[in-house]
């Protein structure tokens, strides 16, 4: 174990985990908003991020933008943010919204077992990422610069903060506040818990209930979809395959939390992110992937509530 | 429209029914009539009369050998989907646990240097790898069904990750030289050579049908009562007092035992084993095949993976309209598995049961559907 590359650069670490943290906060919501409604695992939800990820691009290509283009000037480069994060997060929830008609209407109606659900989402989620891959040619697409990578905005005893972490974290944050107020506050948010605590007397109370599953899925789309953009600018680059072990993580990170819990998927994915990080530079960056399953495997064994507790229904009626 | 699937269905149920009707003789006649027909399957002079049927881009003998590593897999896999109904998604991890140790044990490039025959390190391999799977279902078992899925899933990953990254299994470089299975004909030639992939075949025909035979008998036994009241309903299983935690456990290490047989079985004749050799998806194909061919029925997880590694290796080489159709397999298989849980959740060949409990559960009354 390496501590001296650890604390070395603590900090920096520190920060970077946050980063990759707030995206997979923004991906477990997804995961935890559909669990917390339909108590199934949406599997195919990696490839809504995915799909994000990949309309942004494409949305920038569309507006001049190719890889090698660098956005200048500040209102340019917030214009050319908001187009992405809006193309992503449609995209996103087109997808979403597809599969949960095409994959998992049917079979809702059909009552059929809980398996039956989560094999489609793994058909679902296969066919999506593999028709990108065709498409792509299984080829790294790239991302333009928007904001440049190593443009440090300020410094916290002694760790240079660049502004594409700044953006990745606020935003994420921002859209989990917006997030938590819309599911606390609103009329659909609250039909959002109400079918989260009892799908037939909701319904029976006069509930559209097929109309809130949908919304859920299109809400979980839309976050999904920001996050898509975000790991854009971060990364630079985006190949068809990222999503399942993204997704994955994502997951882990929901369950750290306490999946069906907003607020937990925030405390999973940061947490996640910061033990990844922390690991990866003690064990090196080969084995960085396994620790999310490490974690998940200690936790499912000690505390499969999550840290925070399961509920969505209970969050407070 | 409905005139004609009536028509269908009635027919499929007219075939079944003669099946089950037929007296005991006839059965085994078809059976054994089928079995030799697979022995003779690989031989040139027996199969170029069979039309489009054998593979024109690869030798038929190896496209055969993969078929039946297939069929094998799916086999184990079924005892695990179909019998227990437990959703293992990284199946093929046990695979891949099973030609690891063969590699580790027997290959020269191995950091061991014990350089045992294969035949030695068989039992190993089986041993570890049903180790493993009860290694892997201890904590998972316990918790509910989705979770498992997702914990499994995460083993193959890990088992990927190792054997790319770590020092000891090679990653991409991989372990060369394996030796082969032994035995050598009244020249002196060995039977398992590097030329002929047909007795390759044999072996695992031969073992595919052993395993069936045991894999029926434990169905019939207490023990495969017990996985089919855990499938139907776990909690009245507890309740009648089936120790569900055990036989789950019990379904997951005779499902990893098949599958470290067949990756010992592969890396023997391959005798190449790399971190390249561990897709991922190999376990969704896996997967695909046993719900294609009817989860809970041992006929249709052996017509399932027959069908599916068949239907790879057909694609192979072919182009339609300028696309290669060997790029699109993996998503062919994803719309399969979406498609036939949706139509058809029982399989091709569908186990009667569990065909029922599928039509018995659409009859449950859904508020607000």
């Amino acid at each position: 174990m390496n501590f001296n590359a650890l604390f070395s650069d603590f900090g920096g670490y520190t920060i970077t985990g946050l980063t990759v943290g707030a995206i997979y906060a923004l991906v477990a919501l997804g995961y935890t908003l559909v669990y917390g409604v339909l108590r199934l695992i949406n599997f195919a939800h990696s490839e809504v991020f995915i799909a994000g990820a990949f309309a942004a691009i494409w949305g920038w290509a569309a507006l001049g933008l190719d890889r090698d283009s660098v956005a200048s000037g500040f209102g340019s480069i917030m214009l050319y943010l908001l187009v992405g994060a809006l193309i992503a997060a449609v995209a996103s929830a087109g997808t979403a919204t597809v599969v949960e008609r095409v994959a998992y209407r049917p079979l809702r109606k059909r009552n059929a077992p809980p398996l039956a659900f989560l094999i489609t989402a793994i058909g679902a989620s296969i066919a999506i990422a593999e028709a990108f891959g065709i498409y792509t040619r299984r080829l790294p697409v790239g991302a333009p610069t928007i904001v440049k990578p190593d443009l440090v905005l300020f410094e916290v005893a002694g760790t240079e903060v660049t502004m594409v972490q700044v953006l990745v974290i606020v935003s994420a944050l921002a859209m989990m506040v917006a997030l938590d107020l819309f599911i606390n506050r609103s009329r659909i948010g609250r039909g959002i818990r109400a079918v989260a605590q009892d799908q037939n007397t909701a319904a029976l109370m006069g509930i559209n209930k097929d109309r809130i599953i949908l919304v859920v899925f299109i809400i979980g789309g839309v976050m999904a979809g920001v996050a898509g953009m975000l790991y854009d600018i971060r990364i630079g680059t985006l190949t068809y395959s990222v999503g399942f072990l993204l997704g994955l993580k994502a997951f882990t990170a929901a369950v750290l939390g306490g999946i069906g819990n907003l607020r937990g998927a925030l405390v999973g994915g940061l947490l996640l992110g910061l033990v990844e990080n922390y690991a990866s530079a003690l064990f090196g960056a080969n084995w960085k992937d396994l620790v999310a399953f490490v974690v998940l495997v200690v936790l499912l064994m000690f505390r499969p509530t999550g840290l925070l507790g399961e509920s969505l229904g209970r969050a407070r009626a | 429209m409905t005139s004609v699937r009536e028509w269908i269905y009635s027919g499929r149920h007219a075939v079944g029914e003669r099946w089950h009707n037929a007296p005991r003789w006839m059965r085994w006649a078809v059976i054994a009539a089928v079995i030799v027909f697979f022995y003779a399957l690989p031989n040139r002079e027996f199969y170029q009369w069979l039309g489009p049927i054998p593979t024109t881009g690869s030798n038929f003998g190896q496209v055969l050998f993969t078929i039946s590593i297939y069929v094998l897999l799916a086999v184990g896999l079924n005892i695990v989907v179909g019998f227990a109904g437990l959703l293992d998604l990284g199946y093929f991890g046990f695979f891949a646990v099973g030609a690891y140790t063969v590699a580790v044990l027997t290959s020269p490039s191995s950091d061991l240097k014990t350089l045992w025959p294969w035949l030695l390190a068989l039992p190993v391999a089986l041993v570890l790898t049903m180790i493993s799977g009860v290694m892997l279902g201890t904590p998972t078992l316990r918790l509910r069904g989705d979770y498992l899925a997702i914990v499994t899933l995460g083993f193959a990953e890990m088992i990927r990750v190792a054997a790319t990254s770590s020092e000891f299994l090679k990653g991409q470089r991989g372990f060369n030289q394996i030796p082969h299975p032994p035995g050598s004909y009244s020249d002196g030639k060995p039977i398992f050579g590097v030329l002929d992939p047909r007795p390759y075949y044999w072996l695992v025909l031969t073992l595919i049908i052993l395993v069936v035979i045991g894999v029926r008998n434990l169905n019939r036994s207490r023990v495969g009562r017990a996985w089919i009241s855990i499938r139907e309903d776990e909690d009245a299983a507890q309740l009648m007092g089936v120790p569900t935690f055990k036989f789950k456990l019990w379904a997951f290490a005779s499902g990893a035992f098949i599958g470290g047989l067949a990756g010992a079985l592969f890396a023997g004749k391959q005798n190449f084993v790399s971190s390249q050799n561990l897709e991922l998806l190999n376990s969704i194909i896996i997967l695909a095949a046993v719900i294609l061919g009817g989860s809970g029925n041992i006929v249709g997880a052996i017509v399932g993976g027959g069908l599916v590694a068949y239907m790879i290796e057909r694609f192979r080489g072919i182009e339609f309209f300028g696309v290669e159709l060997y790029e699109y397999r993996f998503m062919f298989f994803g719309l399969v598995l979406v498609v036939m849980m949706i139509f058809r959740p029982q399989g091709l060949i569908p186990n009667r049961r569990r065909a029922a409990e599928f039509k018995d559960r659409r009859k449950e009354v859904i508020v607000g559907g």
